[in-house]
Protein backbone atom coordinates (compact mmCIF):
# COMPACT_ATOMS: atom_id res chain seq x y z
CA UNK A 1 0.00 0.00 0.00
CA UNK A 2 1.37 3.43 -0.86
CA UNK A 3 2.21 5.37 2.23
CA UNK A 4 0.44 8.62 2.75
CA UNK A 5 2.42 11.06 4.87
CA UNK A 6 1.20 14.61 5.38
CA UNK A 7 2.51 17.31 7.66
CA UNK A 8 0.48 20.28 8.84
CA UNK A 9 2.99 22.96 9.78
CA UNK A 10 3.81 26.65 9.89
CA UNK A 11 6.82 28.18 8.14
CA UNK A 12 8.07 29.96 11.24
CA UNK A 13 7.41 27.23 13.81
CA UNK A 14 10.46 25.45 15.21
CA UNK A 15 8.15 22.64 16.30
CA UNK A 16 6.85 21.82 12.84
CA UNK A 17 10.34 22.26 11.36
CA UNK A 18 11.56 19.56 13.76
CA UNK A 19 9.28 17.04 12.10
CA UNK A 20 10.40 18.13 8.63
CA UNK A 21 14.03 17.53 9.61
CA UNK A 22 13.27 14.04 10.92
CA UNK A 23 11.35 13.06 7.80
CA UNK A 24 14.14 14.46 5.60
CA UNK A 25 16.77 12.58 7.59
CA UNK A 26 14.93 9.34 7.01
CA UNK A 27 14.17 10.06 3.37
CA UNK A 28 10.40 9.99 3.81
CA UNK A 29 8.48 11.86 1.12
CA UNK A 30 5.62 13.89 2.52
CA UNK A 31 2.99 16.39 1.53
CA UNK A 32 3.30 19.67 3.40
CA UNK A 33 0.29 21.78 4.30
CA UNK A 34 1.01 25.32 5.49
CA UNK A 35 -1.27 26.56 8.25
CA UNK A 36 -1.94 30.15 9.25
CA UNK A 37 -1.47 29.87 13.00
CA UNK A 38 -1.77 33.55 13.86
CA UNK A 39 -5.31 33.00 15.09
CA UNK A 40 -7.63 30.04 15.62
CA UNK A 41 -10.04 31.53 13.09
CA UNK A 42 -7.47 31.11 10.32
CA UNK A 43 -6.64 27.50 11.11
CA UNK A 44 -7.94 25.00 8.59
CA UNK A 45 -10.93 22.76 9.43
CA UNK A 46 -8.65 19.77 8.90
CA UNK A 47 -6.14 20.94 11.50
CA UNK A 48 -8.92 21.56 14.00
CA UNK A 49 -10.33 18.11 13.22
CA UNK A 50 -7.00 16.33 13.70
CA UNK A 51 -5.90 18.31 16.76
CA UNK A 52 -9.08 19.43 18.49
CA UNK A 53 -7.52 19.60 21.94
CA UNK A 54 -4.50 21.80 21.30
CA UNK A 55 -5.39 23.18 17.84
CA UNK A 56 -1.69 23.47 17.01
CA UNK A 57 0.89 22.49 14.47
CA UNK A 58 2.64 20.23 13.84
CA UNK A 59 0.29 17.39 13.05
CA UNK A 60 1.68 14.38 11.22
CA UNK A 61 -0.92 12.42 9.30
CA UNK A 62 0.23 8.90 8.49
CA UNK A 63 -2.18 6.86 6.44
CA UNK A 64 -5.02 8.97 7.80
CA UNK A 65 -4.04 8.75 11.49
CA UNK A 66 -2.94 11.98 13.20
CA UNK A 67 0.09 12.10 15.51
CA UNK A 68 0.47 15.21 17.68
CA UNK A 69 3.13 17.10 19.65
CA UNK A 70 6.52 17.49 18.00
CA UNK A 71 8.61 15.38 20.40
CA UNK A 72 6.02 12.60 20.33
CA UNK A 73 5.97 12.79 16.52
CA UNK A 74 9.78 12.48 16.47
CA UNK A 75 9.56 9.26 18.49
CA UNK A 76 6.80 7.98 16.23
CA UNK A 77 8.85 8.74 13.12
CA UNK A 78 11.85 6.95 14.64
CA UNK A 79 9.80 3.86 15.52
CA UNK A 80 8.01 3.71 12.18
CA UNK A 81 10.91 4.27 9.78
CA UNK A 82 13.98 2.48 11.06
CA UNK A 83 16.71 3.94 8.80
CA UNK A 84 19.01 6.62 10.19
CA UNK A 85 17.80 6.29 13.79
CA UNK A 86 17.57 9.53 15.75
CA UNK A 87 17.63 7.87 19.16
CA UNK A 88 20.59 5.80 20.39
CA UNK A 89 20.15 2.12 21.19
CA UNK A 90 21.22 2.17 24.81
CA UNK A 91 18.19 2.79 27.11
CA UNK A 92 20.07 5.20 29.39
CA UNK A 93 21.29 7.30 26.48
CA UNK A 94 17.83 7.31 24.92
CA UNK A 95 16.42 8.45 28.23
CA UNK A 96 18.91 11.27 28.57
CA UNK A 97 18.07 12.47 25.03
CA UNK A 98 14.39 12.55 26.02
CA UNK A 99 15.17 14.29 29.31
CA UNK A 100 17.18 17.07 27.65
CA UNK A 101 14.64 17.51 24.85
CA UNK A 102 11.97 18.15 27.48
CA UNK A 103 14.39 20.46 29.30
CA UNK A 104 14.67 22.58 26.15
CA UNK A 105 10.90 22.84 25.73
CA UNK A 106 9.98 23.29 29.39
CA UNK A 107 12.91 25.22 30.85
CA UNK A 108 14.83 26.96 28.06
CA UNK A 109 12.13 28.34 25.82
CA UNK A 110 9.62 29.98 28.19
CA UNK A 111 12.15 32.42 29.71
CA UNK A 112 13.20 33.51 26.20
CA UNK A 113 9.70 34.85 25.63
CA UNK A 114 9.61 36.29 29.14
CA UNK A 115 12.86 38.16 28.50
CA UNK A 116 11.60 39.45 25.16
CA UNK A 117 8.29 40.67 26.46
CA UNK A 118 9.33 41.68 29.96
CA UNK A 119 11.09 44.77 31.20
CA UNK A 120 13.56 45.74 33.88
CA UNK A 121 14.17 43.21 36.61
CA UNK A 122 11.82 40.62 35.17
CA UNK A 123 13.71 40.76 31.89
CA UNK A 124 17.08 40.47 33.60
CA UNK A 125 15.92 37.48 35.62
CA UNK A 126 14.57 35.71 32.53
CA UNK A 127 17.74 36.48 30.59
CA UNK A 128 19.81 34.93 33.35
CA UNK A 129 17.56 31.85 33.35
CA UNK A 130 18.11 31.32 29.65
CA UNK A 131 21.86 31.74 30.04
CA UNK A 132 21.89 29.11 32.79
CA UNK A 133 19.98 26.69 30.57
CA UNK A 134 22.36 27.24 27.68
CA UNK A 135 25.35 26.73 29.95
CA UNK A 136 23.78 23.43 31.07
CA UNK A 137 23.32 22.36 27.45
CA UNK A 138 26.92 23.28 26.72
CA UNK A 139 27.84 20.77 29.41
CA UNK A 140 25.57 18.13 27.89
CA UNK A 141 27.23 18.58 24.50
CA UNK A 142 30.53 17.85 26.21
CA UNK A 143 32.72 18.66 23.24
CA UNK A 144 30.84 16.41 20.80
CA UNK A 145 30.08 17.55 17.30
CA UNK A 146 26.37 16.96 17.76
CA UNK A 147 24.28 15.97 20.79
CA UNK A 148 23.68 12.73 18.89
CA UNK A 149 27.42 12.16 18.41
CA UNK A 150 28.73 12.13 14.84
CA UNK A 151 25.32 12.67 13.29
CA UNK A 152 22.28 14.62 14.44
CA UNK A 153 19.80 12.92 16.72
CA UNK A 154 16.55 13.67 18.49
CA UNK A 155 18.13 16.14 20.90
CA UNK A 156 19.83 18.10 18.11
CA UNK A 157 16.50 18.30 16.31
CA UNK A 158 14.74 19.40 19.51
CA UNK A 159 17.39 22.10 19.96
CA UNK A 160 16.68 23.62 16.52
CA UNK A 161 15.16 26.64 18.26
CA UNK A 162 18.50 27.40 19.89
CA UNK A 163 20.52 26.93 16.72
CA UNK A 164 18.45 29.25 14.58
CA UNK A 165 15.48 31.05 16.15
CA UNK A 166 17.34 32.17 19.25
CA UNK A 167 20.09 33.75 17.19
CA UNK A 168 17.54 35.64 15.10
CA UNK A 169 15.83 36.78 18.30
CA UNK A 170 19.20 38.00 19.62
CA UNK A 171 19.77 40.03 16.48
CA UNK A 172 16.34 41.60 16.52
CA UNK A 173 16.15 42.32 20.25
CA UNK A 174 19.76 43.03 21.11
CA UNK A 175 19.44 40.65 24.07
CA UNK A 176 22.52 38.49 24.48
CA UNK A 177 21.33 35.02 25.33
CA UNK A 178 24.03 32.91 23.69
CA UNK A 179 27.60 34.18 23.68
CA UNK A 180 30.87 32.68 22.53
CA UNK A 181 32.65 33.37 25.79
CA UNK A 182 30.17 31.39 27.90
CA UNK A 183 29.12 28.71 25.38
CA UNK A 184 31.81 28.25 22.73
CA UNK A 185 30.97 24.61 22.05
CA UNK A 186 27.25 25.30 21.75
CA UNK A 187 27.90 28.17 19.31
CA UNK A 188 30.01 25.85 17.18
CA UNK A 189 27.23 23.28 17.36
CA UNK A 190 24.72 25.90 16.12
CA UNK A 191 26.83 26.48 13.00
CA UNK A 192 27.30 22.76 12.38
CA UNK A 193 23.60 22.09 12.88
CA UNK A 194 22.18 24.76 10.57
CA UNK A 195 24.57 23.82 7.78
CA UNK A 196 24.08 20.07 7.83
CA UNK A 197 22.07 18.41 5.11
CA UNK A 198 18.80 17.33 6.70
CA UNK A 199 18.48 20.72 8.41
CA UNK A 200 19.42 23.44 5.97
CA UNK A 201 16.38 23.08 3.73
CA UNK A 202 14.10 23.06 6.77
CA UNK A 203 14.78 26.39 8.38
CA UNK A 204 12.60 29.45 7.82
CA UNK A 205 14.04 32.07 5.43
CA UNK A 206 16.15 34.24 7.71
CA UNK A 207 14.97 37.63 6.39
CA UNK A 208 11.36 36.60 6.59
CA UNK A 209 11.79 35.51 10.23
CA UNK A 210 13.65 38.70 11.14
CA UNK A 211 10.88 40.81 9.60
CA UNK A 212 8.25 38.75 11.36
CA UNK A 213 9.93 39.09 14.77
CA UNK A 214 10.50 42.83 14.35
CA UNK A 215 6.86 43.24 13.47
CA UNK A 216 5.71 41.14 16.41
CA UNK A 217 7.95 42.88 18.94
CA UNK A 218 6.91 46.32 17.80
CA UNK A 219 3.39 45.42 18.83
CA UNK A 220 1.98 45.30 15.35
CA UNK A 221 0.64 41.92 16.13
CA UNK A 222 1.15 38.43 14.95
CA UNK A 223 0.95 38.47 11.19
CA UNK A 224 2.14 35.96 8.66
CA UNK B 1 26.37 -8.25 38.08
CA UNK B 2 23.66 -7.67 40.64
CA UNK B 3 21.32 -4.88 39.63
CA UNK B 4 21.18 -1.88 41.87
CA UNK B 5 17.89 -0.03 41.64
CA UNK B 6 17.02 2.84 43.97
CA UNK B 7 14.10 5.24 43.99
CA UNK B 8 14.29 8.63 45.67
CA UNK B 9 10.70 9.55 46.37
CA UNK B 10 8.21 11.20 48.68
CA UNK B 11 5.40 9.22 50.30
CA UNK B 12 2.65 11.60 49.18
CA UNK B 13 3.91 12.37 45.69
CA UNK B 14 1.90 10.87 42.83
CA UNK B 15 4.95 11.34 40.62
CA UNK B 16 7.25 9.17 42.68
CA UNK B 17 4.44 6.64 43.25
CA UNK B 18 4.19 6.29 39.44
CA UNK B 19 7.75 5.03 39.34
CA UNK B 20 7.16 2.61 42.21
CA UNK B 21 4.04 1.29 40.50
CA UNK B 22 5.88 0.65 37.24
CA UNK B 23 8.73 -1.16 39.01
CA UNK B 24 6.28 -3.25 41.03
CA UNK B 25 4.28 -4.10 37.90
CA UNK B 26 7.46 -5.44 36.34
CA UNK B 27 8.60 -7.24 39.46
CA UNK B 28 11.78 -5.18 39.80
CA UNK B 29 13.35 -5.11 43.28
CA UNK B 30 14.39 -1.67 44.43
CA UNK B 31 15.54 0.25 47.46
CA UNK B 32 13.34 3.17 48.40
CA UNK B 33 14.73 6.36 49.89
CA UNK B 34 12.22 8.79 51.38
CA UNK B 35 13.01 12.45 50.78
CA UNK B 36 11.76 15.34 52.86
CA UNK B 37 10.81 17.43 49.86
CA UNK B 38 9.33 20.31 51.78
CA UNK B 39 12.09 21.14 54.19
CA UNK B 40 15.23 19.14 53.69
CA UNK B 41 16.22 17.56 50.38
CA UNK B 42 19.18 15.26 50.73
CA UNK B 43 22.59 16.06 49.17
CA UNK B 44 22.24 12.87 47.14
CA UNK B 45 18.97 14.01 45.59
CA UNK B 46 20.47 17.37 44.70
CA UNK B 47 23.48 15.59 43.24
CA UNK B 48 21.39 13.22 41.11
CA UNK B 49 18.84 15.81 39.99
CA UNK B 50 20.65 19.14 39.92
CA UNK B 51 18.46 20.53 37.15
CA UNK B 52 15.04 20.10 38.79
CA UNK B 53 15.96 19.16 42.37
CA UNK B 54 12.82 17.02 42.61
CA UNK B 55 11.62 13.52 43.25
CA UNK B 56 11.34 11.01 41.78
CA UNK B 57 14.83 10.04 40.78
CA UNK B 58 15.57 6.50 39.67
CA UNK B 59 19.12 5.32 40.20
CA UNK B 60 20.02 2.28 38.13
CA UNK B 61 23.50 0.90 38.64
CA UNK B 62 24.61 4.35 39.73
CA UNK B 63 23.09 6.26 36.80
CA UNK B 64 20.32 8.72 37.72
CA UNK B 65 17.19 9.44 35.73
CA UNK B 66 14.72 12.19 36.57
CA UNK B 67 11.15 13.18 35.55
CA UNK B 68 8.51 10.54 36.18
CA UNK B 69 7.30 10.08 32.58
CA UNK B 70 10.89 9.90 31.33
CA UNK B 71 11.63 7.34 34.04
CA UNK B 72 8.59 5.27 33.01
CA UNK B 73 9.93 5.07 29.44
CA UNK B 74 13.32 3.98 30.79
CA UNK B 75 11.76 1.30 32.96
CA UNK B 76 9.76 0.04 29.98
CA UNK B 77 12.86 -0.23 27.80
CA UNK B 78 15.06 -1.78 30.46
CA UNK B 79 12.76 -4.42 31.96
CA UNK B 80 10.75 -6.05 29.22
CA UNK B 81 8.24 -8.09 31.24
CA UNK B 82 4.64 -6.80 31.60
CA UNK B 83 4.93 -3.98 29.07
CA UNK B 84 3.25 -0.68 29.95
CA UNK B 85 3.32 0.66 26.40
CA UNK B 86 1.59 -0.98 23.44
CA UNK B 87 3.64 -2.42 20.58
CA UNK B 88 2.13 -0.48 17.70
CA UNK B 89 3.94 2.86 17.10
CA UNK B 90 0.67 4.75 16.63
CA UNK B 91 -0.82 3.40 19.85
CA UNK B 92 2.43 4.25 21.63
CA UNK B 93 2.25 7.82 20.30
CA UNK B 94 -1.34 8.12 21.58
CA UNK B 95 -0.34 6.79 25.02
CA UNK B 96 2.49 9.34 25.20
CA UNK B 97 0.07 12.07 24.09
CA UNK B 98 -2.42 11.27 26.85
CA UNK B 99 0.27 11.00 29.53
CA UNK B 100 1.54 14.43 28.50
CA UNK B 101 -2.01 15.80 28.45
CA UNK B 102 -2.52 14.58 32.00
CA UNK B 103 0.63 16.28 33.26
CA UNK B 104 0.39 19.51 31.30
CA UNK B 105 -3.35 20.16 31.30
CA UNK B 106 -5.28 17.93 33.73
CA UNK B 107 -3.15 18.04 36.83
CA UNK B 108 -2.62 21.83 36.92
CA UNK B 109 -6.35 22.40 36.28
CA UNK B 110 -7.38 19.95 39.00
CA UNK B 111 -4.84 21.30 41.47
CA UNK B 112 -6.08 24.86 40.86
CA UNK B 113 -9.70 23.83 41.25
CA UNK B 114 -8.99 21.87 44.39
CA UNK B 115 -7.23 24.65 46.25
CA UNK B 116 -9.30 27.61 45.08
CA UNK B 117 -11.42 29.12 47.85
CA UNK B 118 -15.06 28.19 47.47
CA UNK B 119 -16.03 31.63 46.21
CA UNK B 120 -13.53 31.47 43.37
CA UNK B 121 -14.06 27.87 42.48
CA UNK B 122 -16.49 28.01 39.58
CA UNK B 123 -14.20 28.73 36.65
CA UNK B 124 -11.31 26.48 37.73
CA UNK B 125 -13.76 23.62 38.28
CA UNK B 126 -15.25 24.19 34.83
CA UNK B 127 -11.80 24.04 33.24
CA UNK B 128 -10.89 20.93 35.20
CA UNK B 129 -14.15 19.31 34.10
CA UNK B 130 -13.27 19.96 30.46
CA UNK B 131 -10.01 18.10 31.01
CA UNK B 132 -11.72 15.18 32.66
CA UNK B 133 -14.29 15.04 29.86
CA UNK B 134 -11.50 14.84 27.30
CA UNK B 135 -9.69 12.21 29.33
CA UNK B 136 -12.84 10.14 29.65
CA UNK B 137 -13.11 10.09 25.86
CA UNK B 138 -9.61 8.61 25.75
CA UNK B 139 -10.80 5.73 27.90
CA UNK B 140 -13.28 4.87 25.12
CA UNK B 141 -15.21 2.31 27.14
CA UNK B 142 -12.12 0.26 27.99
CA UNK B 143 -11.48 -1.13 31.44
CA UNK B 144 -8.11 0.64 31.64
CA UNK B 145 -6.46 3.22 29.40
CA UNK B 146 -4.01 0.43 28.62
CA UNK B 147 -6.82 -1.94 27.60
CA UNK B 148 -7.16 -5.06 29.74
CA UNK B 149 -4.22 -4.18 31.91
CA UNK B 150 -2.80 -1.09 33.56
CA UNK B 151 -0.50 0.79 31.18
CA UNK B 152 1.49 4.00 31.09
CA UNK B 153 -1.54 6.28 30.83
CA UNK B 154 -3.22 4.58 33.81
CA UNK B 155 -0.02 5.02 35.78
CA UNK B 156 0.20 8.68 34.72
CA UNK B 157 -3.43 9.17 35.77
CA UNK B 158 -2.76 7.83 39.29
CA UNK B 159 -3.44 11.26 40.75
CA UNK B 160 -6.92 11.21 39.26
CA UNK B 161 -7.43 7.63 40.33
CA UNK B 162 -6.66 8.21 43.98
CA UNK B 163 -5.46 11.62 45.14
CA UNK B 164 -8.34 13.54 43.53
CA UNK B 165 -11.07 11.72 45.43
CA UNK B 166 -9.32 12.47 48.72
CA UNK B 167 -8.93 16.14 47.80
CA UNK B 168 -12.64 16.23 47.00
CA UNK B 169 -13.42 14.73 50.38
CA UNK B 170 -11.35 17.32 52.20
CA UNK B 171 -12.31 20.44 50.23
CA UNK B 172 -15.91 19.66 49.40
CA UNK B 173 -15.17 20.36 45.76
CA UNK B 174 -17.03 18.09 43.39
CA UNK B 175 -15.17 17.42 40.22
CA UNK B 176 -15.14 13.71 39.52
CA UNK B 177 -18.45 12.02 40.27
CA UNK B 178 -20.23 8.96 38.99
CA UNK B 179 -22.99 11.17 37.57
CA UNK B 180 -20.74 13.54 35.64
CA UNK B 181 -18.09 11.07 34.47
CA UNK B 182 -19.45 7.54 34.82
CA UNK B 183 -16.71 5.81 32.83
CA UNK B 184 -13.82 7.69 34.41
CA UNK B 185 -15.30 7.17 37.86
CA UNK B 186 -15.58 3.44 37.21
CA UNK B 187 -11.96 3.46 36.05
CA UNK B 188 -10.86 4.98 39.38
CA UNK B 189 -12.43 2.05 41.21
CA UNK B 190 -10.84 -0.49 38.88
CA UNK B 191 -7.50 1.27 39.20
CA UNK B 192 -7.29 1.43 42.98
CA UNK B 193 -8.53 -2.12 43.45
CA UNK B 194 -5.81 -3.64 41.24
CA UNK B 195 -3.55 -5.54 43.58
CA UNK B 196 -0.31 -4.01 42.27
CA UNK B 197 -1.72 -0.50 42.37
CA UNK B 198 -3.04 -0.90 45.92
CA UNK B 199 0.46 -1.51 47.18
CA UNK B 200 1.75 1.65 45.52
CA UNK B 201 -0.65 4.15 47.06
CA UNK B 202 -0.02 6.37 50.07
CA UNK B 203 -2.01 5.49 53.22
CA UNK B 204 -5.44 7.13 53.01
CA UNK B 205 -5.53 8.58 56.53
CA UNK B 206 -2.07 10.01 56.27
CA UNK B 207 -2.86 11.72 52.96
CA UNK B 208 -6.20 13.06 54.23
CA UNK B 209 -4.42 14.51 57.28
CA UNK B 210 -1.80 16.06 55.01
CA UNK B 211 -4.45 17.76 52.84
CA UNK B 212 -6.40 18.96 55.85
CA UNK B 213 -3.24 20.51 57.28
CA UNK B 214 -2.56 22.21 53.97
CA UNK B 215 -6.00 23.78 53.94
CA UNK B 216 -5.54 24.97 57.51
CA UNK B 217 -2.22 26.53 56.49
CA UNK B 218 -3.69 28.43 53.59
CA UNK B 219 -6.41 29.83 55.79
CA UNK B 220 -3.88 31.38 58.19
Amino acid sequence: MAEEVKLFGAWGSPFSRRVEIALELKGIPFEYIEENVSDDKFKSPLLLKYNPIHKKVPVLLHNGKPVLESLIILEYVDETWKDNPILPEDPHERTMARFWARFIDEKCMPPVWKALLGTGEEREKALEEVRECLKTLEGVLNGKRFFGGETIGLLDIAANFIAFWLRVIQEVSGLEFLTADKCPVLIKWCDEFVSCNPVKEHLPPRDKLIAFMKNWLSGDGWTD
Amino acid sequence: MAEEVKVFGAWGSPFSRRVELALQLKGVQYEYIEEDVHKNKSPLLLKYNPVHKKVPVLLHNGKPIAESLVILEYIEETWKGNPILPEDPYDRAMARFWAKFIDEKCLPAIWKAGWSPESEREKPVEEACECLKTLESALGGKRFFGGDKVGMVDIAANFIGYWLRLIQEVTGMELLSAEKFPELFKWTDEFVSCSVVKGSLPPRDKLLAFFKARIAETMD
